[in-house]
């Protein structure tokens, strides 16, 4: 367990590793999200109470699931930068962070385009929104903070300590629902219960939320790898593998 | 099929919109998140092999200014 957590420490082992898994990452990834997202477009059932309109939830469950799961990686990523000093943990960090937000803005711009007709608005100050509003705020302050120090361990420990500051508006997010009185509807997945909703629903759910999580795999390790690219451009076997073409 | 017609599965009810505004937007950033990934790391490559090119700073520079910059610690 500790060797393999030393060789994680090791970017050229790490950049090796990546590069095996992308493929694999990706072309599941990719069907298994077209399969999720067809499947709920045009073949799952119309809802009963919002009609067609919750077709979006197959976007949008997948961004905001994700979106919130990439926050504690990352908060798990400043844990062990603070604690063990491991620089793959601040590369992961600084690598993923743009794409959370990206989710996030997602996960907040198809909720608003599906509160317009099912509640009448596209926006309201409720709990969940609003705590999905300063996750997005977050991540752009991490962001920021790690472009702002040019100095890679002061910006790693600075972003490290905001990352895990952030970390409380998780659970906030995730019990919003249930400790306030909020327009959003209830988790649609529960680990401890039988899914609210028929088969013919929740599997393409399922697959959507299956081929995001491995495509933000894919696009982690993408990611990682340049910023490694960068990080250790002055090692002789970057050199060999920038020489090779890179791959 | 959920919907008689493709005009159904379009128009959703009046929801078609809605829907579709969502999986536009969503393969539209996606679709930028990797393509500006993928260019980046070109980019970061393409700098690197160039860097590897050019001959060490020392030989271009001109004999006889040899200039050290001294930055006291701010300690």
């Amino acid at each position: 367990m500790w060797q393999i957590f030393h060789k994680l420490g090791s970017p050229k082992w790490f950049f090796g590793i990546a590069s095996t898994l992308m493929p694999w990452l990706l072309w599941i990834g990719v069907p298994l999200l077209l399969a999720g997202l067809g499947w709920g477009l045009a073949f799952a059932p119309q809802d009963y109470l919002q009609g067609n309109s919750y077709r979006i939830i197959f976007i949008h469950v997948p961004s905001a699931f994700l979106a919130q799961s990439v926050y504690i990686m990352m908060a798990v990523g400043g844990l062990v930068t603070l604690v063990w000093r491991m620089k793959l943990a601040d590369v992961f960090v600084k690598a993923v962070a743009p794409v959370g937000a990206v989710l996030t803005f997602l996960a907040l711009f198809t909720g608003a385009v599906w509160g317009k007709p099912t509640w009448g608005t596209w926006w309201i100050w409720d709990a969940r929104l609003t705590s999905m509003l300063i996750l997005l705020f977050l991540y752009f302050g991490v962001i920021a903070l790690g472009a702002a120090i040019s100095d890679e361990k002061s910006s790693a420990r600075a972003v490290a300590v905001l990352v895990l500051v952030g970390v409380v508006n998780i659970p906030i997010i995730k019990y919003s629902v249930e400790w306030w009185n909020t327009l959003h509807q209830p988790a649609t997945f529960k680990l401890t219960e039988k899914p609210s909703m028929p088969a013919e629903m929740w599997v393409p759910l399922l697959l959507s939320v299956l081929g995001l999580y491995l495509i933000f795999g894919w696009l982690a390790c993408l990611r990682m790898q340049t910023e490694i690219l960068v990080r250790e451009g002055r090692t002789r076997w970057v050199k060999q593998l920038v020489q090779a073409g890179g791959n | 099929m959920a919907f008689d017609s493709f005009g159904a599965f379009i128009t959703m009810e009046g929801h078609g919109p809605y829907v579709w505004a969502c999986y536009f937007v969503f393969f539209l950033l996606m679709g930028a998140v990797v393509f500006w990934s993928l260019r980046q790391r070109r980019f970061v490559i393409a700098q690197q092999r160039r860097r590897m090119d050019s001959p060490p700073m020392r030989d271009q520079s001109p004999a006889g200014a040899s200039f050290t910059r001294i930055e006291p610690s701010q300690d």
